[in-house]
Order: structure tokens, then C-alpha cells, then sequence
């Protein structure tokens, strides 16, 4: 995003956070929203979740070669990685190519065929009336999504040690018990609460201010997965940094 | 009725409308012409506000509009009903819903209440009975005239309509015509077409306003307007042969 853009975003978010016109119409399109980004993406974020865990397992114990090194460190290891940084990170990368392309291409389509003007005509709050709910959910299922995700990942972390016999049952538990900092938890929360909030609203501007026709809606919804992505990134580094 | 003075707009170094006035007048069908490219969406845009014009002020009833903060726009906004070149319906939702919607935004009627309003708006544009069905089910007839019951389902004072023919059949677009002529006379609405359809304009066009690059260049009724000595005017409306067989008709 270059000054200019980062200028109208803000502006937008400005507008975004109005106050509602009726807010038994928002409260069902807060809820529809949260239906879509949290349950909807379930099935997925297990998934990925549980193979990764899984993986990082495997993957710890093929570089612990050291006989000194005791095997409780893979649960370890796997726990803090998948609490710190694999679950808040990859499951905002996987919704942000999920939920953000959604987004900008509805939003994107509407601005298109002219339902956003219609809106502003009836008197509506577009910005907010579009993109609050979206938002709104966002912060609130994304952080479920990714304690899920940590459970899942972990979880996955112990199917894949023992069935690969790469640690024993016993082991994996006793290191994921073991030396358990809970700040870590939030430090995740707070990282997942920052990236529903990009997820969300990055993916919101590209489609709110689309002009053209298909071909730009299409170039839009690319362009929101990779600047979401790439804010992603860089706000997890900052979150890292002030927090740790 | 809306009064427009010395409305200015350009978009980079591309003026597009340079200083055009005119009183747009309730329960008569005004109509916007000119061109592709004359400035008649353009100027329709900024009387309803969707344009920011550089120079110039939109009056609704003695209200200036352009300088009034977003707030006090919207109050105007609420009397305000339009209907879109595309009809701009809400995909996600049913013909009902999509009239519903500015009474669910801006009233506190009972669900019933609200129903009888559709089914009231539904029945005004001949469409009784197709309150279920989305908008990629209707025809371009059928979204339009669901477009008019929306613009009018909070009984605006103001009805502005954007290309009411374009896409459609000789036919069904004189229907949308008598639908808009008869709606605006039976509530008394300042309605503005914006158009470039000569049936239209002779068949509605009570009051007309001609658009040639970007400025004013001649209005009168549909009475007059086969009688001007414009040159650019003449050039636009008996552009086909059809309309210049019928003056040399008569």
C-alpha cells in the first residue's frame, strides 16, 4: 500500500465505524458474517491444523539426533511453535486467501453493478452497512478459529509422534505439560485479534474502491489476498517484537 | 422540485459539465439528453450526491444539498427513490427483500405493515405475486420494474432514473415510460430521467434539458423539441432514419 492508499483506508475506516442506522439489522448481518468466516472455515482450518501439527512433530524429532536431548522436548517445541506462531499465522494466511478473496469479490461486485451507489441513495452507511459486521466478526472468530487451530495442531502433533513412533505418548505429554508459559496464549490472541481485523478490512478496501468491470474485481481479490497476506506477515513481526 | 445552478464538474483535466442550470419541477416527467459523453450521468450523479461538483449548488426544495454534512444528507436521501441504469438490485435477496430493505433500515413498522407495502409496490409495477423469487430469475423488464418498486416503497418525493430503457425491448421500455409518467403524476414526485432514447423523449418528455459537451444547450417540452433550429439538437434527435422519415412526415 503506498501513502495515498493507506489514506482512503483509514478514511474508510473512518466511515466504517459510524454509528449504525438500525442495529437490529447489523446484529443478523454480524452474525450471518460470523457464521461465514468461523464456521464456514472450520472444516479447513482442522484440517490444515492437525497435518501441520503433525509434520512439525515429525520434523522435530528428525532433527533431534542427539541422545542427550530428551524426547519430551518434541512436545515441547511443537506446543510453543504451534501456540506462537503456526496456528495465529497460518490460519490467517489460510483465511486470508479464504475469506478475503470472498470479500473483496462481493464487495468488488457490488460497487460494480452499482448496489453500493444504491445503498448511499437510500441514505445507508455503505462502509459500514458492508464492511462493520465483516469486520466485526472477524476479530472474534479469528481468535476461536486459531485456539482451535492450537488444540488441533498439538492434538496432531501427538497422532502423527505416535503413530510414526518417533515419540512415545507418554513423552509427548509429559512435554507439552512441561514448562507451560500461558502468556504465550495471549500473545497468540493478540496476534489473531490484529489479523481478523486485516483479514477483514484490507480485502473490504480493495473491493469497496474497485472501478471497472470483471476483470478488476478479479485483479482486486488477487491484489487483497496478497496485501493481507503481506500485512499479515509484517504485523506479526511487530506483535513478536512488542510482546516477547 | 430541484433547482441546479452552475454546476461545474471535471474529472482530471476533463471538464465535463461547465456551468449548467435548470428548475427540475414536481408531478412532470423531466427528462436529462444528449450523447454518450454529453455529461447527463455525470450531472444526475451530482444532484443526488454520488458527485462531489467543483462549482455549483443542488437545491431540494430550497435545501442546498451539496454543502450539507453527511448527516443531513442522508434526511434528503430518505426522500429520495432512484432507479438504476443496471436496476442495481441486491443479488443476495429475494424481490421482496430488496423492496423491504429501506423499510427495514428506516421504519419501525410491524412485519405485516411492511408486507402489504411490497405486495402494494410489487402490484403498482404488475408483479404481484413474485415476492420469492432473486433477481438472476427476472427478466431486464422485470428488474426494472422491481427497481421502480423499490425506489418507491418509501414513497419518495424525488425519483431519479437512469437510462430506463436501455437493454430493453420497444415494448416493454414503453411501459417502464408510462410506469414513470404515471407515478410521477399520481404522487406528484420532481422525477429526472436521464436518457438517450428519442422514444422516450417524445413519448415523456414534458420538460427536456440537452446536454452537448458538457453545457446546456437548449430545453423545452417534447412538443417543441422537433422544432428548434439547434443544429446540435437536430443532429441528436433525427440521427436515425426512422425520426428524420417522421419529420419529414410532418
Amino acid at each position: 500500500m503506498n501513502f495515498t492508499n493507506f489514506g482512503r483506508y483509514i478514511l474508510l475506516l473512518k466511515a466504517v465505524f459510524r454509528k449504525p442506522e438500525k442495529l437490529s439489522i447489523y446484529m443478523k448481518a454480524i452474525f450471518k458474517q460470523m457464521d461465514f468466516i468461523g464456521v464456514g472455515s472450520l472444516g479447513l482450518i482442522s484440517i490444515i491444523s492437525t497435518f501441520i501439527g503433525a509434520v512439525m512433530t515429525l520434523q522435530i524429532a528428525f532433527q533431534l539426533v542427539s541422545d542427550f536431548i530428551p524426547k519430551t522436548i518434541i512436545g515441547s517445541v511443537n506446543r510453543d511453535s504451534s501456540i506462537l506462531e503456526l496456528s495465529p499465522t497460518i490460519t490467517a494466511i489460510v483465511l486470508a486467501g479464504k475469506i478475503g478473496s470472498a470479500i473483496s469479490s462481493e464487495i468488488g461486485t457490488m460497487r460494480v453493478s452499482e448496489q453500493i451507489d444504491a445503498l448511499e441513495i437510500m441514505g445507508i452507511n455503505s462502509p459500514g452497512y458492508l464492511i462493520l459486521p465483516k469486520i466485526l466478526a472477524g476479530i472474534t472468530m479469528v481468535p476461536l478459529l486459531v485456539i482451535i487451530s492450537m488444540v488441533l495442531s498439538i492434538g496432531g502433533g501427538f497422532i502423527g509422534g505416535t503413530l510414526s513412533g518417533a515419540v512415545s505418548a507418554a513423552e509427548y505429554i509429559q512435554g507439552i505439560t512441561t514448562d507451560f508459559n500461558p502468556y504465550t496464549i495471549v500473545v497468540a490472541l493478540v496476534k489473531a485479534f490484529v489479523f481478523g481485523f486485516i483479514i477483514t478490512s484490507v480485502p473490504a478496501y480493495e473491493g469497496f474502491y474497485v472501478k471497472g468491470g470483471a476483470l478488476e474485481v478479479a485483479q482486486a481479490s488477487t491484489r487483497a489476498v496478497v496485501v493481507s497476506c503481506i500485512t499479515i506477515l509484517a504485523c506479526d513481526y511487530i506483535v513478536t517484537q512488542l510482546l516477547l | 422540485m430541484i433547482e441546479i445552478k452552475d454546476i461545474y464538474k471535471s474529472f482530471g483535466s476533463n471538464d465535463v459539465l461547465k456551468g449548467i442550470s435548470a428548475v427540475f419541477k414536481p408531478g412532470v416527467t423531466n427528462l436529462i439528453i444528449g450523447g454518450s459523453g454529453s455529461g447527463k450521468t455525470t450531472l444526475l450523479k451530482c444532484m443526488i450526491g454520488l458527485h462531489h461538483p467543483e462549482k455549483g449548488s443542488v437545491e431540494y426544495d430550497g435545501r442546498e444539498f451539496t454543502t450539507m454534512n453527511f448527516e443531513e444528507k442522508i434526511e434528503i436521501r430518505k426522500e429520495i427513490g432512484m432507479l438504476f441504469q443496471g436496476s442495481a438490485l441486491f443479488d443476495s435477496m429475494t424481490v421482496e427483500e430488496n423492496i423491504m430493505f429501506p423499510l427495514n433500515m428506516f421504519t419501525d413498522q410491524k412485519r405485516s405493515e411492511k408486507l402489504d407495502r411490497v405486495n402494494f409496490c410489487l402490484e403498482r409495477v404488475n408483479l404481484t405475486g413474485k415476492n420469492a423469487l432473486f433477481p438472476a430469475e427476472l427478466s431486464g423488464g422485470m428488474k426494472k420494474r422491481v427497481g421502480i418498486a423499490r425506489a418507491i416503497a418509501m414513497n419518495p418525493k424525488y425519483l431519479f432514473v437512469d437510462e430506463p430503457n436501455s437493454g430493453l425491448d420497444p415494448k416493454t421500455s414503453i411501459v417502464i415510460d408510462e410506469l414513470i409518467k404515471e407515478l410521477t403524476e399520481e404522487y406528484n414526485t420532481t422525477t429526472v430521467v436521464v436518457t438517450h432514447d428519442m422514444n422516450s423523449v417524445m413519448g415523456i418528455g414534458d420538460y427536456i434539458l440537452f446536454l452537448h459537451e458538457g453545457k446546456k444547450f437548449w430545453e423545452g417540452s417534447n412538443k417543441e423539441i422537433a422544432h428548434t433550429d439547434i443544429q446540435e439538437l437536430n443532429d441528436f434527435v433525427f440521427a436515425s432514419r426512422f425520426m428524420k422519415a417522421a419529420k419529414d412526415k410532418f
